[in-house]
């Protein structure tokens, strides 16, 4: 039989620990729930292949939050991630994650990744935040993958690859109980009991569309179009703060990064078109992205990364790092471009709009063991809430949620679901099979996001979202009832296009929500132009209640680590004066 | 609805020469993350099926004789 045919039918496996996705967080967590239970049952569920799948991929050039004894303290890095998300932090998770990171990158290490050290043998550790150093890099970054898949192998975890999770199933109680998924290539339907699972998905980073107008042109791997905030939603989980958008500063049309963490450190800067450097720092936040975008609308964009001062040795090295790993066809397409960094300067543009904690805060609601508002239910990575939490906070936090989740499992039986749910979610997921004739997912995905750069790319203006809201509406209407998928391939397509557009109204709906402006350029409304702490100093929550998407406020909790008033807006000091 | 196909040229390219997928290799269609590539009926060779490509390299890095290349998709390039 051909592949991408397809099969269809059902059958059901059950577990102690579901972990869906096989990215970054999803390893660690099968491998730490498996270690506190090494008779229980974990499966590793993957939408694509655990040896090559999710943001790191093709590895990494490095760690971008490291608390490293003797060139950080927690106190200082939690105080720095709460400023830099303008307060909303609930820092005991951050805290705890700043706690934890260094166990993690021995463990990593003794995982046969290595991190660069000083002729002292102590971890040379590099200054990219506007405070704190935090920047670790890593010499065999491109080994990540292969040397988590080895420790996976050892652990004896159950993986099952090119399984797409499509929803959470969940007892009468609101218990999680295990989830549906699809096989990529049969459409063969896949149902996992579980006692508890841990949601690993990666980002929405299919949400925007890329200027290129190439669809997976994406800054995000492609293959993370959302699916986890998505079944996170329709399970009843609370989502917090998606109105804090992801946009990154990246190669133009290339769409990845350029890459500063790796250059900067070595002398490179960002500059606008007089060659003059016009933001403080290079590091990712919603401030940083504002004087970015308002430079590239002045007469004084584009905006470049400047290394052509630097040494040729020097550029020589950079090269070797940002040609080798993370996004390796970056010496491609400038090589292509006849961009040669030693003569010219990068032209850097912004990215398309996605969820992504990982750079920003917008993500499944979790506490400090990763547990989401659904028992049973966790999360970790890029759509789980921890802000700014990079790489090393997916492992981390994937650590976390993994020891808790088994600890959960080895006191809870299995929840109940209803058959009927399974029976339901089968007649959805196969609908667009059944049709004999209507529109590709392709073109619907397209038209979802050509609506989401149109009408939800900051500056956020109220009239245009609540148009955009009625043209996603329209779109959705078409999604349910004449999107067609003619083979399994197409099939997985059209699910990703159901994520996506879910992830676009949530996206319009949560920012909406909040009625001021904040973040930066993540969050800035033309309407509500000014902070206002007086009513907005919160979380925004949002989750589906009696089938419809609702918003509320939830206070952020007390500091474990207090803020000085003088440091609150350290990161509001983003531009350059002009010398007095 | 009635529906049409249009000509895209892939970023993805293999050398059916070093390819072996007609000895029984598939390393590039088990990694790539997007799911794109295909082991053609007609030549017995990996070949670039659907046109969403991340430009990522797994399927280059990973072939065991060198016969994929990855190139910048043209709209992007």
């Amino acid at each position: 039989m051909a592949m991408d045919e397809i099969v269809g039918g059902s059958s059901e496996v059950s577990c102690d620990v579901l972990v869906i996705g096989g990215g970054t967080a999803g390893p660690m967590a099968a491998l730490k729930a498996k270690l506190k239970n090494p008779k229980a049952n974990v499966v590793l569920l993957e939408k694509a292949n655990v040896k090559r799948s999710g943001a790191i991929s093709m590895g990494m050039d490095g760690l971008n939050n490291a608390v490293i004894p003797g060139y950080a303290t927690p106190e200082q890095y939690t105080k720095e991630i709460t400023i830099a998300n303008d307060g909303i932090v609930d820092q005991k998770a951050v805290y705890k994650y700043a706690q934890n990171c260094y166990g993690i990158i021995e463990e990593l290490d003794s995982f046969g990744i290595r991190f660069l050290k000083n002729e002292n043998g102590d971890y040379a550790v590099k200054k990219v935040h506007h405070i704190g150093t935090y920047v670790l890099p890593m010499p065999n970054g491109e080994t990540v993958k292969k040397a988590l898949y080895r420790q996976l192998r050892r652990a004896r975890i159950l993986i099952s690859n090119r399984y797409m999770a499509t929803r959470l199933l969940t007892s009468g109680d609101g218990r999680v109980a295990g989830a549906i998924s699809i096989n990529t290539r049969t459409a063969e339907m896949l149902v996992i009991k579980a006692k508890a699972v841990i949601l690993c998905m990666g980002a929405a980073g299919r949400l925007g569309l890329p200027t290129s107008g190439y669809m997976f042109g994406t800054y995000e791997n492609a293959a993370n179009s959302g699916d986890g905030y998505a079944m996170a939603y329709h399970a009843g989980a609370a989502l917090a703060n998606l109105e804090c958008f992801q946009i990154n500063p990246l190669i133009k049309d290339y769409n990845g990064p350029a890459c500063a963490y790796v250059a900067g450190p070595f002398g490179a800067f960002t500059a606008n078109n007089e060659g003059n450097r016009f933001i403080e720092c290079d590091y990712w936040s919603g401030q940083m992205m504002l004087e970015f975008y308002n430079e590239l609308l002045s007469g004084k964009g584009p905006v470049f990364l400047q290394l052509k001062h630097l040494h040729d040795k020097t550029i020589e090295e950079i090269e070797s790092t940002l040609h080798k790993v993370e996004r390796p066809t970056r010496g491609r397409f400038q090589e292509g471009r006849g961009t040669n960094y030693r003569t010219e300067s990068i032209e850097m543009h912004i990215s398309e709009i996605g969820f992504c904690s990982g750079h920003s805060a917008s993500g499944v609601f979790v506490d400090d063991f990763a547990r989401t508002t659904v028992p049973g239910l966790y999360a970790a990575g890029d759509m789980a809430s921890v802000p700014h939490n990079y790489m090393l906070g997916a492992f981390t936090n994937g650590s976390v949620a993994g020891t808790d989740a088994m600890e959960f499992a080895d006191n809870h039986d299995f929840a109940d679901f209803d058959a009927a749910d399974v029976a339901k979610e089968y007649d959805r997921v196969m609908a667009p099979t059944r049709r004999e004739d209507g529109i590709p997912p392709n073109q619907i995905e397209y038209k979802a996001r050509r609506l989401v750069n149109d009408y939800l790319q900051p500056p956020k203006v109220t009239r245009k979202f609540e148009l955009g809201q009625r043209r996603l509406a329209e779109v959705r209407q078409d999604m349910e009832q004449q999107m067609i998928a003619r083979n399994a391939h197409e099939l997985l397509r059209a699910l990703e296009t159901q994520s996506i557009l879910d992830c676009a109204d949530m996206a319009a709906h949560a920012s909406l929500y909040r009625e001021e402006s904040r973040w930066g350029l993540y969050h800035l409304r033309t309407d509500f132009p000014d902070k206002d702490n007086e009513n907005w100093f919160c979380h925004t929550l949002l989750s589906k209640k009696d089938g419809r998407m609702t918003s509320e406020k939830r206070a952020v909790q007390p500091y474990v680590v207090p803020v000085a008033d003088d440091e609150k807006d350290l990161y509001d000091k983003q531009r350059i004066r002009a010398s007095a | 609805m009635p529906l049409a196909s249009y000509q895209t040229s892939v970023p993805v390219v293999v050398d059916d020469v070093k390819c072996i997928a007609d000895k029984g290799c598939t390393v590039c269609v088990d990694v790539c993350p997007l799911d794109v590539l295909r082991i053609s009926d007609m030549t017995g060779k990996a070949y670039m099926a659907y046109d969403e490509c991340w430009y990522c390299m797994p399927c280059e890095a990973d072939c065991p004789t060198g016969a994929v290349t990855v190139n910048i998709p043209y709209l992007l390039k």
